[in-house]
């Protein structure tokens, strides 16, 4: 597939950062709408620049500052950044052929830098014959670092605009992860798991209201219900 | 520019619960052989996973977030742009809201 060894040079890492570029238009009102619910949550300016510096996976900061409290919930904070980003997981593994030769900071750096839409640009790229792993650090590079000025951003706009909890501007990551279904969709063969996991969701969340663990309830569901079918007719 | 202790706590264990998912899979997926039924599991999981996140957000949302998820899919799926969707449905649950 591929010609020639994996390499990871600077001239990969502007190219992947060169390609960011466009994603930043998609991020701007998700980045600063997460540095205004920082704000509303209380969380100090230097807390939020923090978090989105060492967290950098906006749809679980989302969710933990809309059900943010006082003192902070460390453990409920915790395990719904897990939940949330289980995905994760699973985007590593697609892009072994380049992470199989790294090492060191380049690999676990990389890895750091991983998220859903420099993933998806990488995996194109590979898929079209790319060589050059820096790809992925420079691209996610250019979104990590965007994603810190934007939530400073959006806190210093949240401490002016007073906007309360419940505010429709909150609705942006919700539909981060709406648009991003509809390339999720491959037919029809999704049609019984995903109302699988709509079901389970949907009860988990009612019966166990004000955890996580719906999605992943939904998730594990859904899933088990395509891959029984599937070896089933095989 | 305060940094209290429980919120500096749970800042840490949320960015050590995403570098444990980030990292984990690949480090995990490096050191066994999947089977062809977890191999077929995995490729279930994105899709389901971001269904069971949306559903259950609509059903306790109510109108406000399902007008803007309308609007989203609907931009989404006819210009394939992150912000234009995401604008145009923030918008939508804006005006909803708006309107009570």
């Amino acid at each position: 597939m591929t010609a020639g060894p994996i390499v990871f040079t600077r001239h990969g890492m502007v190219r992947g950062a060169r390609a960011a570029v466009p994603l930043i238009i998609g991020l701007v009102p998700f980045g600063v709408v997460t540095g205004i619910a920082c704000q509303g949550a209380g969380l100090s300016l230097l807390e939020a620049v923090l978090m989105s510096a060492s967290v950098f996976g906006g749809a679980a900061q989302l969710l933990v500052l809309g059900n943010w409290a006082s003192p902070a919930p460390v453990i409920a904070a915790t395990l719904a950044a897990f939940t949330v980003n289980l995905r994760l997981l699973l985007m590593g593994p697609v892009l072994s052929p380049w992470f199989d030769r790294l090492r060191g900071w380049r690999l676990w750096g990389s890895l750091f830098l991983l998220v859903d839409q420099n993933w998806g640009l990488a995996l194109k790229e590979m898929n079209a014959g790319g060589r050059d792993a820096g790809w992925i650090f420079g691209s996610g590079l250019v979104m990590w670092l965007q994603w810190v000025v934007l939530t400073a951003v959006g806190h210093t706009l949240g401490a002016v605009l007073k906007v309360p909890p419940g505010h429709p501007l909150f609705f942006c990551g919700l539909a981060v992860f709406v648009s991003m279904l509809a390339g999720m969709w491959r037919g029809r063969l999704d049609v019984v798991p995903w109302i699988v996991a709509s079901g389970v969701a949907v009860g988990v969340s009612l019966l166990w209201p004000g955890t996580f663990y719906y999605i992943v309830a939904g998730a594990i569901a859904g899933s088990l219900t395509g891959a029984i079918r599937d070896t089933w007719r095989a | 520019m305060s940094l209290d202790p429980w919120t500096l706590a749970a800042i840490v264990g949320m960015a050590l619960a995403t570098y444990a998912c980030r990292a984990g899979g690949y480090w995990l997926f490096s050191k066994i052989r999947p089977t062809a039924f977890l191999r077929s599991v995995l490729s279930y999981i994105p899709g389901t996973l971001f269904v069971s996140f949306v559903l259950p957000a609509l059903v306790n949302g109510g109108l406000q977030p399902t007008a803007g998820a309308v609007v989203t899919l609907g931009v989404m799926l006819r210009t394939r742009s992150l912000a234009w969707s995401m604008l145009a449905g923030t918008a939508a649950a804006w005006a909803v809201w708006s309107l009570r």
